[in-house]
């Protein structure tokens, strides 16, 4: 189920599963003013600019692969491997075809549990992220590629050899999901262990991703190592780094999160911000809340990308992608994973409960721990009151309740009036752009290609052709400064 | 005629032996850029070789060899692709997921070289740990290895069953913790990565050992996971007789030593069509006196000499029925000849 069960459940997909630290709880704080006109368009590293025609501002799309969340559908005869190397070729050819600006892949680094035992009703199973998009680069040739990966199990120096040395073998294409991870239960296959506390995970991922930037500086713009040396809180290292500066300068860095711990993160941090969908106008609170924390960092709004994490359904009429969505809801809703969604708020076993019958008149347990691996959000006690509210209030059972709570998919309806809706929220700045996550694997974005993105580029809202090679270039983030030339 | 000779096991190191630091100078002799890796390997490929190696270290001026691989694989069909790895200061959860990716994304073709890092100078990048004198970093890169084929193994091949009648994409049975507790570290297990497509990727480790202290220690870990084992030697005798202790410390270990594949280690220069000659007269007069299972060839140039290799060496030793002339297979494994391995765990299970 989802993990973030204290529902209603957002509508976009967690991006990176729950112990990858996707995006947290927490809304888009109102107020805040909207920024006013098109962003600044920055040059790219080619000297080329993203500037749509007529200085209508354009879109930035990615692709994301299903995860391991019941969002992803397998019990569909069109459902392939999650595993296959040709799975990850199709999804990202599909997205090459569409103009994506680039790939992305989530990342977890233990398997969920459930009950004390591992948790088997959804997608399990994946690759090493930077590997695939190592192969993929070799079968793409502008798509960015971008790997979740996490900076509480891994070390600085060694994450950042092996992330320039995916741009060095894109050719600039590289970007770095950059997440933490809370939990002992996933430090049990780390020798780190143990785990750190919220504040820590943080204070450890800003430092981690700083001092990935000082290896990235290192070498001269003729080829020419220089030693480096950072002592911090977290780090204290030295050396000579062993990859040249590559063709970004620097991978391009998201950050994937909604709290406030992460939303300053990636305003200090990040090129691209990775958060919740939400409607138009907690997306335009967000992103001014967002692009005004930049300017304390001397940096531009347009320095950050936000990009909410959608779904997209589409049919011939209107009516007909409603009842799309809701068969696509019902299939990520089987009857096993509707108890298991309530045994996470209850904290407690209810296999002996009917999914097709009423929901559970006990009261959850608040201190169970019955789920690992996953982010208990919420009060349950407050939850498991909603859900009894709305079963009595519609008639539904307990199975038609975690349904009925399953966020609507973010856009449904015509490819014209999909088109439409995106293109209103990325010109009303409630989003710079939209990483679209599919319920089916490997074909799950195939129809959006071919129906929606013909229409956004009619619309002028979507480019019709790359035009710079870099991830950087597409996305019209400007190039990373280095320190001896800030002045 | 005698019965055709059993053939012999040919390998490339893709790396030059000298790297030169700076990017900028036209001499640089180590590469940043795909294109070179992709046309090496394939060269390779052409020679219907068993499997490219390509080195790596911490302080080694470089991409990282696995993510070098990775990306020549697609551009690749058969060839086996072997980066080194480093164990000292990597998680091994992630040296085990890594290299288990790359056996998916080269469809079966994958291996890594075990490597450790034992200066100081290594151990400051990443200020967690003191060095390891060589022989206790052995021990550890000896623990990496059985822990990353455990992790390898506690998918087993059916674990994916997508039931739709009770829900279940996995068959939970079918999946296992390793719980494997080191010197240095623990790994609680499982795999994120399902069991890649040879089970196991190939283990390869440079048994000839650089110092006496590590020695007896390099051997032991080979002996014990390695499937092919590197041995540099100056004569055939010398490498026939570390060839003999190996096999028979993999016999001490309970293993079959006809699975323990020990190739000669050998620095080459070619210049001419002649040495490229001379060379397969060579490699047929080691192979002859028994000093290894095949060969694992260290080019002055790998640009200049694998060409070399490849259209003047092999076609002879094809010639002499001592390498093949294509691959009958599509896995590392099979062009080894060794078996894709039996999951631990599923014996275990179905014993019980």
């Amino acid at each position: 189920m989802n993990p973030n069960p204290s529902g209603p459940t957002p509508s976009g997909p967690t991006p990176s599963g729950p112990a990858s630290g996707g995006p947290a709880s927490g809304r888009p704080a109102p107020g805040g003013p909207a920024p006013t006109g098109p962003g600044r368009t920055a040059a790219s590293p080619y000297g080329r600019t993203t500037a749509p025609p007529h200085g209508r501002r354009q879109m930035h799309l990615a692709a994301h692969f299903p995860g391991v969340n019941n969002t992803t559908v397998w019990a569909d005869d069109r459902s392939k491997s999650q595993i296959a190397f040709s799975s990850f070729e199709h999804l990202a050819h599909t997205a090459e075809r569409g103009l994506f600006d680039f790939f992305f892949l989530a990342e977890g680094l233990r398997l969920r549990e459930h009950k004390g035992r591992i948790h088997d009703l959804d997608v399990l199973g994946r690759p090493e992220s930077i590997t695939v998009l190592n192969a993929l680069a070799a079968v793409t040739d502008r798509l960015g590629l971008a790997a979740t990966v996490n900076t509480t199990f891994n070390e600085p120096y060694e994450l950042a050899r092996r992330l320039a040395s995916l741009d060095h073998l894109s050719g600039g294409r590289a970007a770095w999901n950059a997440v933490t991870t809370s939990d002992a239960f996933t430090g049990e296959n780390f020798r780190r262990g143990g785990y750190l506390d919220r504040a820590q995970r943080y204070s450890r991922a800003v430092e981690f991703v700083a001092t990935a930037r000082e290896l990235w500086d290192s070498w001269t713009d003729d080829g020419v190592p220089r030693p480096f040396a950072h002592r911090g809180r977290h780090f204290d290292i030295h050396g000579e780094f062993t990859v040249p500066r590559s063709p970004q300068g620097h991978p391009v860095v998201i950050q994937a999160g909604d709290s406030s711990e992460g939303r300053e993160f990636a305003a200090s941090s990040a090129d691209v911000i990775f958060t919740r969908h939400s409607g138009p106008e907690a997306g335009r609170a967000f992103y001014a809340d967002v692009k005004g924390r930049l300017a304390a960092y001397g940096r531009r709004p347009d320095d950050l990308k936000i990009m909410p994490g959608v779904t997209v359904v589409l049919g011939d009429t209107a009516a007909e992608a409603q009842e799309h969505a809701a068969e696509i809801r019902r299939s990520q809703v089987s009857p096993q994973n509707a108890l298991l969604a309530a045994e996470q708020i209850w904290g407690v076993d209810l296999s002996s409960y009917d999914p097709d019958g009423p929901l559970p008149d006990i009261d959850p347990d608040p201190g169970s721990e019955l789920a690992q691996g996953r982010v208990r959000h919420g009060d349950p006690k407050a939850v498991a009151d909603r859900w009894r509210a709305l079963s009595r209030a519609k008639g539904l059972s307990l199975r038609e309740t975690v349904i009925e709570t399953t966020g609507r998919q973010s856009f449904i309806g015509t490819p014209a009036a999909v088109a439409a809706e995106m293109d209103a929220f990325v010109r009303t700045d409630a989003a710079d752009g939209f990483i679209l996550v599919p319920h089916l694997t490997p074909g799950g974005l195939d129809d959006f290609v071919d129906r929606v993105v013909p229409l956004l580029q009619e619309r002028g809202a979507f480019r019709t052709e790359y035009r710079g090679r870099t991830l950087r270039s597409h996305l019209g983030l400007p190039d990373p400064v280095r320190p001896a030339e800030k002045g | 005629m005698s019965a055709s000779p059993r053939p012999l096991h040919l390998s490339v190191a893709l790396e030059h032996p000298r790297p030169a630091a700076r990017a900028d100078r036209p001499d640089r002799t180590d590469r940043y850029d795909a294109a070179h890796f992709v046309r090496l390997a394939r060269l390779a490929e052409r020679g219907v070789l068993d499997f490219v190696t390509l080195g790596d270290s911490l302080t080694r001026p470089g991409l990282d060899a696995l993510a070098v691989l990775a990306r020549v694989a697609p551009a690749t069909e058969r060839i086996g692709l072997v980066p080194a790895v480093t164990t000292t200061h990597t998680e091994p959860f992630h040296v085990s997921t890594a290299v288990s990716t790359l056996d998916w994304v080269s469809r079966g073709r994958a291996g890594w070289q075990a490597e450790v890092s034992t200066t100081e100078a290594e151990a400051a990048l990443f200020g967690r740990r003191a060095a390891e004198p060589p022989a206790a970093a052995w021990r550890e890169a000896g623990e990496a290895a059985d822990v990353a084929a455990r992790l390898w193994d506690s998918w087993e091949d059916g674990a994916e069953i997508r039931d739709r009648a009770t829900g279940r994409f996995v068959d939970r049975d079918r999946l296992h913790y390793v719980d494997f507790a080191g010197t240095h570290f623990s790994v609680r297990g499982p795999s994120t990565v399902p069991r890649p497509p040879q089970g196991h990727p190939v283990t390869v480790v440079d048994a000839t050992g650089e110092t006496a202290g590590a020695e007896r220690a390099v051997r032991e870990v080979a002996a014990a996971y390695a499937d092919v084992a590197l041995v540099r030697a100056a004569d055939p005798q010398s490498a026939g007789a570390v060839r003999a202790e190996l096999r028979e410390l993999a016999r001490a270990h309970g293993r079959d030593p006809g699975q323990l594949v020990v190739l000669a280690s050998l620095p080459v220069e070619l210049h001419c069509s002649g040495d490229a000659v001379g060379l397969a007269e060579l490699l047929g007069d080691w192979y002859a006196d028994g000093a290894a299972d095949g060969f694992h060839l260290r080019f002055a140039d790998p640009g200049r000499d694998l060409a070399l290799l490849v259209d003047g060496t092999v076609p002879v030793l094809q010639h002499r029925c001592l390498l093949r002339r294509f691959y009958p297979g599509a896995t590392l494994r099979e062009h080894l000849g060794l078996p894709r391995p039996a999951n631990r765990y599923a014996l275990a299970r179905e014993a019980s």
